[in-house]
């Protein structure tokens, strides 16, 4: 898992800055906002607003309508879970309910203990080895009940 | 000596990255004379990851191959071609490859991805070649002489698309690649962008310079960081090469491309939507006229075209429209890239001539499902595709005969179920991913996907069938109608599919407690 850092406007600051000139700044800068802090923070909006002259709610509407970008932070490992055809056809709906049992969250939460997030994502690409995860942006598929335990078990033991 | 392991992100999912470590190191170990290269992957993803060894009788295939094997391969002599049982013979020879016709695909899985000499060597940058030689109408022509159609689903003709921009005047014209591939069951523009990526370029260029186009835009899913890294290292790589930039291959002609990542948004697949995502708005779609062509990206004309179509632009400019033409049926010309997805034995990638029928696919090299158990359903084309049943098996791939059928090729995804799917459940997750991923802009799909939903629940609880099954029908035919764009416009598709080829899912008894608990798991999106 990368490092994210804690939120910090200055930060911010410079990752808008180094692409607000760029044609259609707003993705690639809420890209960077997200990569670095791993959300979104609502002190972002204002920032990204001015820095390209358009109004907040533009900002903020542009934000929700993407399923990617995290309101909040994730917890320390992100586990996204593939639910489209493909993987239901081999079962990732039997899957993705172990793990949420697994975990105690339902899809789209973090754990108590700040340690998983539970994310569903729809089509990894990978149909032909379905079902198919992402585990902190490393790839797995023909993923069993017993590989997905394996995954988080070996992530818990190394605290 | 040449050791191939593929760096294609399916394989890696399924090990590929151990295995190459762990062959590296016997060779570092034991000093032997052989380099490791990542590859593409070839699209036989059951045997993934495929090693191949070159022999001067070419190159031989041993699959799956895991950490353990490697070893043992070694110990068998497996880089002097001895035998293993893990040894798959010639990987030409394969039949599930041989017997495939790959023109767009012919370099994927045989190159190193990233290195533009042996793209050269691998007959790359002929098709621009000439391209640079013939006047931006002859392109256009070509292009649409071959009868190249829209491969991301709508299969519109590439060469009209073309010269609606050649033939509207503006002083920026763009290039725009859609390769927000999101339909379950589809990998193949993933595939290209992480096994060659240069004939994207390639074909983006051509693109470019056939409608007077300066600048490119790669609009790739955020599912796909890995074809993302290797797109970006592809443009610097043709940019330090010349073939980017002020002077495209010395022609004096400019072009020049930037890939952009989505952000998870199923819509922004729907070209307008993603012109909106490009020009950073909240990517709701526009309706239509006006074409992209004529008013696109930043209100300028836009070819916008799927990765594949762009892709195979080089081979007909290299070939000639004449030799492109000559593959498939009907009005669906040249080749079509199948995915075989899902519950299926062989997975993988079939790029065969239109006309192969759904049953050869499925049977010939898909070898049936991958449980053994009875195959029930099939839908292709993704989520907006109808489920087919055992009997319209054999319908030829091509899209007259899948719309006759009330279906749609779309991607050229094809994914398998066997005799356990509900497609009650089915059709009642196609109104549920409507909803999950309507744009909002069009009230028929804003609103009637979340109320099919309810309405499909009802059904399947048993509580006024007959009257509940003619709601939704009335329901599907205003989303059909009404819609702005396919999506809304597609997704009764799935549904109503389920329901006239599969209506005993529809009249079972109720589950006990399925009703009230599915209907929360769209609230609890988020």
């Amino acid at each position: 898992m990368s490092v994210l850092k804690t939120w910090d406007p200055e930060r911010a600051h410079e990752l808008i800055e180094e692409l607000q000139n760029l044609p259609g700044a707003l993705l690639p800068i809420l890209h960077a906002l997200h990569e670095d802090f791993g959300y979104i923070d609502e002190g972002a909006v204002s920032m990204v607003a001015r820095a390209l002259n358009i109004s907040q709610a533009e900002v903020h509407g542009t934000i929700s309508f993407y399923h990617d970008f995290r309101h909040s932070p994730p917890g320390e490992h992100v586990l996204k879970i593939c639910r489209a055809e493909a993987c239901q056809s081999m079962g990732c709906d039997q899957l993705i309910r172990h793990v949420e049992g697994r975990l105690g969250v339902n899809r789209g939460e973090t754990t108590a203990d700040g340690s998983f997030t539970l994310e569903q994502v729809f089509c990894l690409g990978l149909c032909a080895t379905s079902p198919a995860v992402m585990l902190d942006g490393k790839l797995y598929g023909r993923v069993s009940q017993d590989v997905v335990d394996f995954l988080i078990g070996s992530i818990r033991r190394r605290g | 000596m040449k050791i191939f392991v593929p760096g294609d992100a399916a394989a890696l999912a399924v090990g590929a990255d151990p295995v190459a470590q762990a062959i590296e190191s016997r060779i570092t170990s034991e000093r032997m004379d052989a380099q490791v290269i990542r590859n593409g992957s070839r699209g036989l993803f059951w045997l993934e990851p495929l090693v191949e060894v070159e022999t001067p009788e070419g190159r031989i295939a041993y699959g799956p191959v895991s950490v353990d094997a490697a070893a043992e391969l070694f110990d068998a002599g497996f880089l002097h071609g001895k035998p293993h049982f893990l040894c798959r013979g010639l990987t030409e020879d394969i039949p599930y490859l041989k017997k495939q016709e790959r023109l767009t695909f012919a370099r994927c899985g045989i190159i190193e991805p990233l290195s533009i000499a042996d793209y050269i060597a691998h007959d790359g940058y002929r098709g621009l070649e000439r391209a640079l030689d013939m006047e931006p109408a002859a392109i256009v022509e070509e292009v649409s002489a071959s009868g190249l159609r829209g491969r991301g689903g709508a299969g519109f003709p590439s060469g009209i698309k073309w010269r609606t921009v050649l033939n509207t005047p503006a002083d920026q014209k763009y290039v725009v690649c859609n390769a927000d591939e999101g339909d379950s069951g589809t990998y193949a523009d993933r595939m290209i962008m992480e096994g060659d990526p240069f004939v994207l370029i390639e074909g983006m260029t051509i693109a470019g310079i056939a409608v007077g186009a300066t600048r490119g835009y790669i609009y790739v899913r955020s599912e796909y960081p890995h074809a993302f890294r290797t797109l970006r290292r592809a443009i610097q790589i043709a940019q330090q090469n010349g073939y980017l930039g002020a002077s495209v291959a010395g022609s004096g002609k400019a072009f020049d491309i930037e890939v952009r990542l989505g952000a998870g948004a199923y819509i922004c697949g729907e070209e307008t939507s993603l012109l909106e995502s490009l020009e950073g708005k909240r990517p709701q779609i526009r309706p239509k006229p006006p074409l992209p062509a004529i008013r696109g990206l930043f209100a300028k004309p836009t070819v916008v075209n799927n990765v594949i179509s762009l892709a195979t632009a080089p081979i007909i400019l290299e070939k000639g429209a004449k030799f492109y033409q000559d593959f498939g049926m009907g009005k669906s010309r040249g080749t079509l890239t199948i995915q075989l997805a899902g519950n299926v034995k062989y997975g993988g990638l079939v790029e065969k001539a239109f006309g192969l029928t759904l049953r050869e696919a499925i049977y010939d090299y898909g070898g049936g499902t991958a449980s053994g158990r009875p195959l029930r359903a099939v839908q292709v084309g993704g989520p907006l595709g109808a489920y087919f049943p055992e009997a319209l098996l054999d319908t030829p791939l091509d899209y007259e005969a899948f719309a006759a059928q009330r279906g749609l090729v779309g991607h050229g995804g094809i994914v398998v179920f066997d005799d356990t799917v509900d497609l009650a459940r089915q059709a009642r997750f196609a109104m549920e991913f409507c909803a999950i991923e309507s744009c909002g802009k069009c009230t028929p799909c804003r609103i009637g996907s979340t109320r099919g939903v309810e309405v499909i629940d009802r059904i399947i609880a048993n509580e006024d069938r007959t009257k509940n099954l003619r709601l939704l029908d009335d329901l599907c035919e205003l989303m059909l109608d009404g819609s702005l764009c396919a999506l809304g416009g597609l997704t009764p598709y799935p549904v109503l599919s389920a329901i006239q080829h599969f209506p005993e899912d529809f009249t079972k008894p109720a589950p006990p407690f399925h009703a009230k608990g599915e209907s929360q798991e769209t609230s609890l999106w988020r």
